[in-house]
């Protein structure tokens, strides 16, 4: 699948411009965090690299999904955690088999590799309950089962702690570090700097719909490019 | 004064007596009322719900004239039916004017749009919330459909008992393709109107009381299944 290329992406909602010409190639490997203020276009670019919407303008490409010149189904390779988990009427075990089936699997196979998933993020004792009735917390641990189990090249999560205390925020981001370490690349949003530096290994700076810088976490920190990102840091650190 | 005294408790002796031909109307009412709404389910549910996730050409006028269907009036659903299977009509041989099926199907006519509308806006909400999700899946609008008719079932269920409360509460559409038949076509509505007219107020009443007395348990049942629904899923 990998590497993703964005080349002159945009995207507009009637007359507003809400993504202005972002080019960037996404490797595999690193976990790649979209940073930046609310309302920079970070959700929306998301969307558009896992095609929920169409560009208004530029490409996206797959460059990995072109294998011995037959193109692969991409969708069937990447999977998104939202900000609200949208729960099924049904329990959380039939939640995370539903991706399953959705992606082929017989029902044998999906039924173990549904509660393998939920074993490791701790919902197993949970796994007949209705999953709306589940906590928030619990709630997005099932979202990322449902999206691990399909066992994904690409995982997209759009502010997947957003709505969270600590306690949970702290166990959404192990199960993200768990699905890094099996080898699945992460690309999440965030405007969360202590969220982004705890997982990030490059950052993607939004500002205002454009691309203000494309860097390994570290130099991010210690030199922003821009004082767009300057600004940023300082706002929502102003002890550093 | 007196004699009203006298119909209400002539009426609860048949109804406590199980009197023959009060339990044969009422029993021929639901039969076509439950079998109409079966068949106005079968094809309602999918045409509301590919409405509701379907992205097509004149969509918008298509819901607006499905919404002014369920306000048909059945005298008029009646006659349209009666004109299509009277001897002249298109459908004249089958032969099937004034017979239960005649009235059968003015009564899905009737109730058809109304669960196709209904179902149109309960999926259609529903597929707001889980469109994003849904698709970031893979589920196509088949998958979709299905996914969404299933989740909101308990919603749904409250459309089908308003559809029968509509069919059984009725009285135009069977009355004109019935024919109003004694022991043949004759249900609870179209019984009260006849025998109203003539003067026999206790079966009159009877079935009146039977008919509020279905009419609150259905929706009673309603209220309760969502209730329950609500608790349990969520």
């Amino acid at each position: 699948m990998l590497p993703l290329e964005l080349d002159q992406l945009t995207f507009s909602a009637g007359n507003a411009a809400i993504i202005r010409g972002i080019s960037a190639r996404i490797e595999a490997g690193p976990r790649t965090v979209i940073l930046g203020p609310n309302g920079a276009g970070k959700s929306v670019l998301m969307r558009l690299c896992h095609g929920l919407l169409p560009p208004t303008g530029g490409r996206i490409v797959w460059h990995g999904a072109m294998n011995g010149g037959k193109s692969v189904d991409v969708r069937r390779h990447q999977a998104m955690v939202f900000q609200r988990p949208v729960m099924l009427r049904r329990s959380a075990l039939a939640n995370v088999m539903y991706g399953l089936k959705l992606a082929g699997k017989s029902r044998n196979q999906s039924g173990l590799r549904a509660m393998d998933v939920l074993e490791v993020v701790g919902l197993a004792q949970h796994a007949a309950r209705p999953a709306r009735v589940l906590s928030g917390g619990e709630q997005q641990r099932l979202a990322l089962a449902r999206a691990w189990a399909l066992g994904l090249d690409v995982l997209f999560l759009d502010e997947p702690t957003a709505n969270l205390d600590p306690a949970s925020t702290q166990d959404i981001e192990n199960i993200i570090n768990a699905i890094h370490a099996s080898g699945t690349k992460i690309i999440m949003t965030t405007h969360n700097l202590g969220q982004a530096r705890r997982l990030g290994d490059e950052i993607l700076f939004i500002s205002n719909g454009r691309l203000m810088e494309h860097t390994p976490i570290d130099k991010f920190f210690r030199q922003p490019a821009s004082s767009e990102a300057a600004a940023f840091i300082k706002g929502e650190m102003p002890w550093q | 004064m007196n004699s009203l005294g006298e119909a209400f408790a002539a009426a609860w002796r048949l109804i406590a007596g199980f009197d023959a031909e009060l339990a044969q109307v009422v029993g021929l009412s639901l039969q076509v009322s439950l079998i109409a709404v079966v068949i106005a389910t079968l094809i309602g549910l999918p045409i509301g719900a590919m409405i509701a996730v379907g992205r097509f050409r004149g969509r918008q006028t298509l819901i607006v004239l499905l919404n002014a269907l369920m306000g048909l009036p059945p005298v008029v659903v009646g006659l349209v039916v009666y004109l299509l299977l009277s001897r002249a009509g298109p459908l004249g041989n089958l032969g099937i004017l004034f017979t239960p099926t005649a009235m059968v199907i003015a009564q899905t006519v009737l109730i058809t749009p109304i669960i196709a509308a209904l179902s149109r806006q309960i999926i259609e909400d529903a597929w707001r919330e889980y469109d994003e999700q849904l698709r970031s899946l893979g589920a196509r609008r088949i998958n979709a459909a299905m996914t969404l008719i299933w989740d909101t079932r308990f919603s749904l269920l409250t459309i089908l008992l308003a559809g029968f409360g509509r069919a059984a509460a009725e009285v135009g559409a069977v009355m004109i393709v019935g024919g109003n038949i004694a022991g043949v076509t004759r249900v609870m509505t179209t019984t009260i109107a006849l025998e109203t007219s003539k003067g026999d107020l206790p079966l009159a009443l009877g079935l009146g009381i039977v008919l509020i007395t279905l009419v609150i348990v259905l929706n009673a049942l309603a209220a309760v299944i969502r209730e329950m629904a609500l608790r349990r899923y969520g």
